[in-house]
């Protein structure tokens, strides 16, 4: 499995309204260049801090929050981890894409290979925690990932040869926001 | 923080709380972060990759540690560097006097105007 693969499947079972982060880099050049959408919102800048904004936007709102966060930027900030647990909200999925590099500059290694996230998911106590390697195991856990509360926690251990074809975010980073508040805040 | 109509979530570093209060304001909340100067240093990104270009406004309290350099040793640069940093990163910033009404109107005002962060700063004696 791979990075845009799992973000396909993944993006392919969200019903319109799921609001889905994506971090910064590939992740989120992937998701704009498979399917755009009004709920989707990609973190240009400030590699890490995606899941704290996700947290403020679940504890904010009944709508359910998909945060897309890779291997590097869950490192950065793992004390989020943390946090989403501790908060127990109960409207986040949150899925670390595992790469084991800094694709976007270079694909650097990373020291995931070395992090088991499923179990610090599980240690910091989110209510579901599940680490998944195939393509056929993921879509699998489809539906049963969307029902039966959270915090979930997903961790996709997937593998990039070389940095795939994926264009940058066209939209611009203000226009993200408002398009983001609208969706959340429409009735 | 005894007032059921604010909602106070603790946040492990100074960053992650301005990423939640920045989420709170996307999801149509009004927020702000309480912290300590020090943490200035860890918001610069932050600011300068998220709320700045995205428009995001938060209200930042910010205690002023180091304030006339009589502070441990730790709180003396930036107690020092705090106001031009403010100044450099371009956001709006007031340190709060006994009428502090007026003082959050301004700098409430300030963040409708240009849709970025406000920082109030507080000099010691004013919280617990």
């Amino acid at each position: 499995m791979n990075t845009r693969q799992a973000i396909e499947i993944i993006l392919s079972r969200l019903r319109e309204d799921d609001i889905a982060l994506f971090t910064t880099g590939y992740i989120s050049r992937h998701a704009f260049s498979i399917k755009d959408r009004d709920a989707n919102f990609y973190m240009i800048g400030s590699m890490g801090l995606l899941s704290s904004v996700g947290l403020g936007i679940a504890l904010n709102s009944d709508k359910k929050v998909f945060i897309f966060d890779g291997d590097g930027s869950a490192l950065m900030d793992m004390g989020a981890m943390a946090m989403i647990a501790s908060h127990k909200a109960p409207n986040i999925v949150h899925i670390v894409l595992d790469n084991r590099s800094y694709m976007s500059t270079g694909g650097q290694p990373t020291i995931s290979k070395n992090i088991d996230f499923s179990y610090v998911a599980q240690a910091c106590g989110y209510k579901r925690s599940l680490k998944i390697s195939s393509v056929n195991q993921l879509r699998k856990s489809f539906p049963g990932i969307l029902s039966g509360g959270g915090p979930v926690f997903l961790h996709l251990k997937t593998r990039d040869e070389s940095p795939v074809d994926a264009g940058r975010v066209s939209i611009g980073p203000e226009a993200l926001s408002r398009r983001l508040i609208n969706k959340i805040t429409e009735e | 923080m005894k007032d059921k109509t604010v909602q106070y979530i603790p946040a492990v570093r100074e960053n992650a709380a301005l990423g939640l209060a920045s989420g709170a304001y996307l999801a149509g909340k009004k927020s702000c972060v309480l912290m300590q100067n020090s943490g200035l240093g860890n918001i610069i990104n932050a600011l300068t990759s998220f709320n700045l270009i995205y428009g995001v406004p938060v209200l930042i309290f910010m205690t002023w540690r180091g304030f006339e350099g009589r502070d441990a040793p730790e709180h003396i640069v930036m107690g020092k560097k705090m106001l031009p940093l403010l100044k450099e990163l371009g956001l709006p910033y007031r340190v709060l006097t006994d009428n502090y009404k007026k003082d959050i109107d301004w700098a409430l005002d300030k963040m409708d105007e240009f849709a970025i962060p406000a920082a109030l700063i507080l000099k010691e004696g004013m919280i617990a």
